[in-house]
């Protein structure tokens, strides 16, 4: 049998994207908390809980981007140009966060100590905005003339992409303030349970708002989801239905878990939230498949050679079990509640 | 020359390149150190393995963080700005990069977590394995990014699609190991190593005239000193068999190098000159003549000169002729200095501050110098092309306008100006430092958190890093 190289790569890619959203979308999350951090010793706290893991968390971004380079190189020549400025925005916020986590600890003198405190926020902030950007204006399509990008340095500015920025922001927070839930307690756990509450509620709307907007974005995604003018196509919309349904049932669980039990055991409003990301995740995965660059691109015709993709698979099927694996094993290393002293400072 | 998109891109590559490749360049080599430092530590027992390691091991986590995130810049530029260069040559040198992501930066970036946060956490041992798996991991991370750089200078293994003109590959042995590739990863693996020793002995040598030297200041000095004295002569000799494959591969390139107009069959060596693309000619020549069948003795037949190629065709001459004068002299002088440290060694005068020390501390600086100045030789040489031979630069860039790239190019100036003076100085700070008043001395920093493991810095399972003073 042949196999349909594209498409094995077109879903390891979304998974390595999932795969960077679930992870590195904590740790931006986590940063942009520590701008409601109330001192230095809760900031570090909150820092300490993904020091150890940020590292491997954003190289699934770069296998995010190196992957689409590898396995799609004309979407990857004709998305990257279209979100020139956002992309730009994200690399440096990235620098800056990046940095950050080391050098806020060797800063001596207040200002500099205030001046990398406020990189970290701003940093992984602005990272989560950009993200969002990307995503939105990736979701609205892009304009292409034979190989390449042909739209204006700012077509992926549009209120359709500030509601995707701000909902990934929140999303973000939502992954970081129930990581905190899980690595923290007593009077942090508290406030992190209450970021996580209000996270969830702005998550619910955003998740609402921006499946609406994207129902309208174009004829063809309403018309996959079985919308059309005049009726709706029940074939079409119950077999779908239940990623929507999974996300809201997902969201009340959250809520519940936060709000009143707090007995629940800690890992589960992260797993929760996961979730809720994983529906949204799906549910745009189904209203854009097989594009690769909406609504202009497929997969097929975006792909490497067979041969580039099958030398990659290779090497893919080997290799990502075993990064799962030793992955795995440094989270479970450094599982537990995080200490105060855990970080470390020079 | 106008300030065209074009341009642009190519200062904004060469210029987060130039940024990128210092981190990795030590961090190659450091992790290699740290790694026989915890090694010699496990197996000798002497602690001042130890307390080598847990030195360096901070500056190894300043510069490895800003090795990431440029190089994360990196893995997006060939889309934002090289995006036709992407579309023609992903199907060829992607995979390569992939294989990257793959086999090396996530072993990096994982073990790295276990290396600086999880000596509590693990035994000796399997905390040795995690400094291991980070230092092969940089070095198969070269190995990728190396034999990618290679395929663009001396394409191999592929044909081109006569329908969209892109590129595929045809032989992938014939690609990885393509003619350059060997040759080129090799010297590079050496600068690395060479680029760390010099680090190394610049902040012993400055522990050593400061006065306040220690057991591990004294190994330090005298680990990198023999290191430079062993591997300099290995480098020049790498430095001149990637010279002679170029030599094959990219004639233009060697003239461009040796500063030769004209084609002879037996060409001089040209030791400074400038040399004049409009005339030319080299201005103020200082030569040796009929030297070439000394340094090329395996070239046949005459030795062309940049006449040979039409002017579309030439690299631009002067800084490819000066940067090589300026990494042959960095070598030469570390290969002296690390000659001199082993006479200083062997006397028994290395660790009183003299001369060879002064000198020393500003030398810390000169591998970077010859690795940056390396790359622009072989990059600025490859001009005009990408893909050499197949795509030229002009036919690789994205369709950005020139306010995008200008835009870019000058938030990363900015950005990188902030990032690499903050690093620096953080990471001189530590070097600076001398041994005695930190690690295995009684702790001095107050208030330290509660439940940190103060009492215990001598044992192994408990190290002195993972403890924080709380500001």
């Amino acid at each position: 049998m042949e196999m349909d190289l594209p498409l094995i790569w077109s879903v390891l890619i979304a998974t390595a994207v999932m795969l960077y959203v679930l992870l590195d979308g904590m740790d931006l999350g986590v940063g942009i908390l520590t701008g409601l951090a109330r001192s230095d010793e809760e900031r570090n706290l909150m820092t300490a809980s993904i020091e150890p893991v940020w590292d491997g968390n954003e190289t699934w971004l770069i296998l995010g981007g190196g992957g689409l380079f590898a396995a799609f190189p004309l979407a990857y020549a004709i998305l990257m140009p279209a979100f020139y400025l956002p992309v730009l925005l994200m690399l440096a916020a990235l620098i800056f966060r990046g940095v950050a986590f080391e050098f806020r600890h060797k800063a001596v003198r207040k200002p500099t100590r205030l001046f990398w405190n406020g990189a970290f926020f701003g940093g992984s902030l602005a990272a989560a905005l950009a993200q969002g950007l990307i995503l939105g204006g990736f979701i609205q399509g892009v304009e292409v003339e034979g190989r390449s990008f042909a739209g204006g340095a700012f077509d992926w500015l549009s209120p359709f992409t500030i509601l995707v920025a701000i909902s990934v922001a929140i999303g973000y927070s939502l992954l970081g303030a129930c990581w905190l839930v899980l690595k923290t307690q007593g009077e942090e756990q508290k406030r992190a349970r209450r970021f996580a509450l209000y996270a969830l509620a702005g998550v619910a709307l955003c998740f609402a708002a921006v499946s609406l907007a994207t129902l309208s974005i174009d004829p063809r995604v309403t018309e996959r989801w079985g919308f059309s003018m005049d009726h709706i196509n029940p074939a079409k919309l119950l077999p779908l239905a239940p990623i929507p349904l999974a996300g809201m049932a997902l969201v009340i669980l959250a809520a519940r878990d936060l709000l009143w039990d707090v007995n629940a055991p800690d890992w589960r409003p992260y797993v929760y939230s996961a979730g809720i990301f994983l529906t949204g995740y799906l549910g745009l995965a189904v209203s854009l498949f097989p594009t690769i660059v909406p609504f202009e691109v497929d997969i097929w015709q975006a792909a490497a050679r067979d041969n580039a993709l099958g030398l990659m698979l290779v090497g893919a099927g080997i290799m990502l079990p075993v990064i799962l694996i030793y992955t795995g094993y440094v989270y479970s290393l450094f599982w537990g509640k995080v200490q105060p002293g855990d970080g470390y400072h020079d | 020359m106008e300030l065209d998109a074009l341009i642009l891109s190519r200062l904004q590559f060469a210029f987060v390149v130039a940024f990128h490749i210092l981190f990795p360049a030590f961090t190659i080599g450091l992790a290699a150190f740290l790694a026989v430092c915890e090694g010699l530590w496990l197996w000798t027992k002497r602690d001042v393995f130890k307390r080598l390691y847990l030195h360096w091991v901070k500056i190894f986590a300043l510069a490895f963080a800003m090795g990431v995130v440029s190089g994360v810049v990196m893995s997006y530029q060939f889309g934002t700005n090289w995006s036709v260069f992407s579309d023609k040559a992903g199907s060829v040198i992607g995979p390569l990069l992939g294989y990257e992501v793959l086999t090396a930066f996530f072993l990096e970036a994982t073990f790295l977590g276990v290396m600086l946060f999880g000596w509590k956490r693990v035994g000796n041992r399997l905390h040795f394995i995690a400094t291991c798996a980070v230092a092969v991991g940089t070095t198969i991370s070269a190995f990728w990014i190396l034999s990618a750089n290679s395929w663009m200078q001396t394409p191999a293994g592929f044909a081109t699609d006569p329908e969209t003109g892109n590129f595929y590959a045809t032989d992938w042995l014939a690609v990885i190991f393509n003619p350059s590739f060997p040759s080129r990863y090799v010297h590079m693996m050496l600068a690395a190593f060479i680029t760390t020793a010099a680090v190394i002995m610049a902040a012993g040598a400055w522990q050593v005239i400061r006065g306040h030297s220690s057991e591990p200041t004294r190994f330090q000095i005298r680990m990198a000193a023999g290191t430079l004295a062993v591997l300099m002569p290995l480098q020049i000799w790498a430095g001149h068999w990637s010279g002679e494959v170029a030599h094959e591969h990219q004639p233009a390139k060697i003239a461009a190098m040796e500063g030769w107009w004209e084609t002879r069959d037996v060409q001089p060596t040209v030791l400074f000159g400038w040399p004049d693309e409009a005339a030319e000619k080299n201005h103020g020549e200082i030569a040796i003549p009929n030297t070439s069948p000394i340094l090329f003795p395996k070239a046949e037949g005459q030795l062309e000169g940049l006449k040979a190629f039409p002017e579309a065709d030439r690299p631009p001459v002067l800084p490819v002729f000066w940067s090589f004068r300026i990494m042959v002299g960095a070598g030469l002088v570390m290969l002296a200095l690390g000659l001199w440290g082993c006479v200083l060694w062997w006397r028994g005068r290395i660790d009183k501050p003299g001369l060879f020390h002064m000198l020393a501390v500003p030398a810390g600086s000169l591998g970077f110098i010859s690795v940056v100045t390396g790359w622009i030789v072989a990059e600025v040489g490859r001009q005009p092309y990408t893909v050499y031979g197949f795509l030229r630069t002009e036919d690789s860039v994205a369709p950005v306008s020139a306010g995008q790239v200008a835009t870019s190019l000058l938030i990363f100036m900015v950005v990188y100006a902030i990032v690499f003076t903050a690093g620096t100085v953080y990471m001189a700070r530590i070097a600076t430092r001398g041994f005695d008043d930190d690690e295995t001395g009684p702790p001095k920093r107050e208030h330290r958190a509660p439940g940190s493991p103060l009492g215990s810095v001598s044992e192994p399972a408990e190290l002195p890093y993972d403890t924080k003073p709380a500001e």
